[in-house]
């Protein structure tokens, strides 16, 4: 019998093409953006194109989209704590040079 | 082409849900394991920012690249393999699954290429070279290979446990009823992809 919380989202081959395409697309593009001179907007560039690569593949190849709530919420707090360590150590490290 | 086996809940007891969810909280204990190392990437890229830049253009921007583009298209094959064998294509799936065990071997090809050029050139930890750069290039270099070495190292334990799965398949232990070991391995491939993802721009593109 099926367990009733088991994921029965079944991704077409059609979707992934998609996702991936996306992901290729956002590759060249910061690979474009990282040529030209734009300071410290480089790395802001970098990262949030990064970011929505990752974010791609969590809730797609990773399936985190239709999963259920709780998993979600668990995922979710572990990169609340992340950004915290990080973050907070900025609090430390930022005002000193 | 074996049939999958019908799985009707007697016998050995599976639980789903609890299977995806061990796996996901051993994925937190990745995530912070390479969180302490980006941690101190961003604390020494505020302390050296220039020298970081100067560091970063020694870097091959080439094999960088096409290790991310073979990195996420192995992503891609295993979540195929994934859709493949819940359709019933267990053929399909293996030939998804072989694919990224290829595809992983060709960024540890590619690694050693650009490892042995930096080794070529005096850097490796502890050389009188790297001992000779200033500080910020010295500790750009070491986060270098610590962290490139320890994803490394995820990327060989990732392909022998999608081969060791792939043999599972073939067997027909792993089928389109009971698919959830292949799920955690391709969540385990996908976090691979994930920290390749960040450690890309980190290391190839910021400079």
């Amino acid at each position: 019998m099926e367990h009733e919380s088991r994921s029965q989202h079944v991704l077409s081959y059609g979707f992934l093409t998609g996702i991936f395409a996306a992901l290729m697309v956002l590759t060249a593009t910061t690979i474009i953006v990282s040529r030209i001179e734009l300071g410290f907007f480089n790395v802001v560039v970098a990262l949030s194109v990064a970011s929505a690569k990752a974010s791609l593949v969590i809730f797609f190849f990773m399936h985190l989209k239709y999963e259920n709530r709780t998993l979600k919420t668990m995922v979710l707090l572990a990169f609340i704590l992340l950004a915290i360590c990080i973050g907070f150590t900025f609090f430390d490290v930022g005002p000193r040079t | 082409m074996n049939e999958p086996k019908p799985q009707d809940g007697h016998g050995e007891h599976k639980d789903y849900a609890g299977a995806k969810m061990g796996m996901w909280l051993f994925l937190f204990t990745e995530i912070l394991l390479f969180g302490g190392l980006f941690l101190l990437y961003s604390a020494y890229l505020h302390r050296y920012p220039a020298a970081f830049h100067e560091a970063g253009k020694t870097e091959n921007l080439l094999l960088g690249s096409a290790n991310t583009v073979i990195l996420i298209a192995s992503s891609f094959t295993v979540a195929l393999s994934i859709t493949a064998l819940r359709l019933g294509r267990t053929r399909g799936c293996l030939v998804f699954l072989g694919l990224t065990v290829a595809l992983a071997l060709g960024f540890l090809v590619n690694k050693f290429f650009e490892w042995s050029a930096k080794f070529a050139a005096g850097l490796y930890p502890g050389s009188a070279h790297m001992k000779s750069l200033p500080a910020g290039e010295n500790v750009f270099t070491g986060l270098y290979f610590a962290m490139t070495g320890l994803h490394g190292l995820h990327v060989l334990v990732g392909s022998v446990l999608l081969s060791v799965v792939a043999a599972l398949v073939a067997r027909g232990r792993v089928n389109a009823g009971d698919f959830v070991l292949l799920e955690n391995a391709g969540l385990y491939w996908h976090l691979v992809d994930l920290i390749w993802i960040f450690l890309f721009p980190l290391f190839y593109l910021i400079a």
